[in-house]
């Protein structure tokens, strides 16, 4: 289990070993959605941007 | 350690024996009641029947007085005058009234309408917040137990005050309170045709709560802080909500303000903060918090017009009365803060 700090209140968010890139966690103190992405050795985390329900168009 | 409760038939005597009875360090020798003398305590406080064999008396403590500490639970004006004599006894005293909180006897005509009987206490009283005021309480002899709206607003507010995110002079405080808030007596505001269904606005202006604001956190930031402070009474029994409208000079960053709580309250037991936001429990609500001794607090920032909006939450009774008296008594023990209050709060 490594821990990443959360963009928004900078909490730390524990990332599991077993993480899959794209995998979804969530800040413990602001309840940020946040998304696991993973590049080699590196583990990093970001908001999720959600799809509105009308594709943009 | 022995203790006497003053005045244990109101609500936050029957608060305080409802914590005290539990507690492991804690004898309870007597409970005065001059209505109820004679009377077993589970007649005014059914929760308690079955718990303690204790009856209400009604002999002065001053001359019956063997106790390391007494907790006044008396209407407010009332202790004044009874506490010189115990502090001679070398007695501790917690007072859960007003007539220690202000540092400056001038307010006492303005916001209680009563001179002062003692004024040259009020500089030796400490002020019972244990998250302002921890080290001066366990020294303390006398300790005033904060006014419950006041308790909500400081500790939603002293870590950014003290840290300067917002202006110090324009914060305006919104704040709903149960009926308990009103005490055991009764009274047309308090009755339940009158309160139940209403948002009760009342003394909208000079509500002797806020000077207690003002001077705590006044002390946490060294200079004047202004409050405009506004109560409601409303239907539920228990329970404040304070919804605290801050401004800030620039935009303010989430993570400034989660910096300034988490350094001031990061190791504080009754203190959470819940601000995620996320469902219906990601914000405070007195719900929540009813029987225990925590204060939720959550925020959000408001870019749009430089507003820090802060909730916070507790029970009257507990944090805003009986609880923070006994968080208070155990600083002054040398206990853990936690001892007597390791409660979880009811859900639903």
């Amino acid at each position: 289990m490594s821990s990443e700090k959360c963009p928004d209140c900078e909490a730390l968010v524990s990332v599991p070993d077993d993480a899959v890139n794209g995998e979804i966690v969530s800040c413990p103190d602001c309840g940020l959605d946040l998304e696991i992405a993973l590049a080699g050795q590196e583990r990093t985390v970001k908001p999720v941007v959600l799809e509105k329900e009308d594709w943009g168009e | 350690m022995k203790v006497s409760i003053l005045g244990g038939s109101g609500y936050a005597g029957g608060e305080l024996l409802r914590l005290l009875i539990n507690h492991p360090d804690c004898k309870i020798t007597r409970v005065t009641s001059q209505r109820f003398a004679g009377e077993p305590l589970y007649r005014v406080h059914p929760n308690l029947r079955g718990r303690t064999n204790l009856r209400f008396d009604d002999k002065s403590l001053a001359t019956h007085n063997d106790n390391d500490l007494v907790f006044t639970a008396l209407p407010h004006g009332k202790s004044a005058g009874l506490v010189p004599q115990l502090l001679d006894q070398g007695t501790k005293i917690v007072d859960l009234a007003a007539d220690f909180r202000l540092k400056n006897p001038e307010a006492y005509p303005e916001y209680y309408h009563t001179k002062h009987e003692h004024p040259e206490l009020l500089e030796k009283a400490v002020y019972g917040l244990p998250e302002i005021h921890r080290e001066d309480i366990r020294n303390a002899k006398l300790v005033a137990v904060p006014g419950c709206m006041a308790t909500a607003s400081i500790l939603g507010l002293a870590p950014l005050v003290k840290t300067g995110i917002v202006e110090k002079e324009h914060i305006v405080i919104d704040a709903k309170i149960g009926s308990s808030g009103a005490g055991a007596g009764p009274s047309m505001g308090s009755h339940h045709p009158e309160r139940e269904g209403g948002v009760r606005p009342y003394k909208i202006v000079g509500h002797r709560h806020t000077p207690e604001i003002e001077q705590e956190l006044g002390q946490l930031n060294g200079g004047n802080v202004k409050v405009a402070f506004t109560p409601h009474a409303v239907g539920m029994v228990r329970g404040i909500l304070v919804t605290i409208h801050a401004f800030t000079r620039g935009q303010v960053e989430k993570k400034d303000v989660w910096k300034a709580y988490r350094g001031e309250y990061g190791n504080e037991p009754f203190i959470r903060m819940v601000s995620d936001n996320k469902g219906l429990f990601g914000l405070p609500n007195p719900k929540n918090v009813i029987g225990t001794n925590l204060c939720d607090i959550g925020f959000e920032t408001d870019a749009h017009v430089n507003r820090l909006l802060v909730m916070s939450a507790i029970d009257n009774l507990t944090k805003g009365a009986a609880g923070a008296a006994v968080q208070c008594y155990n600083v002054m023990a040398g206990l853990d803060e936690r001892t007597g209050l390791d409660t979880i709060g009811l859900h639903p």
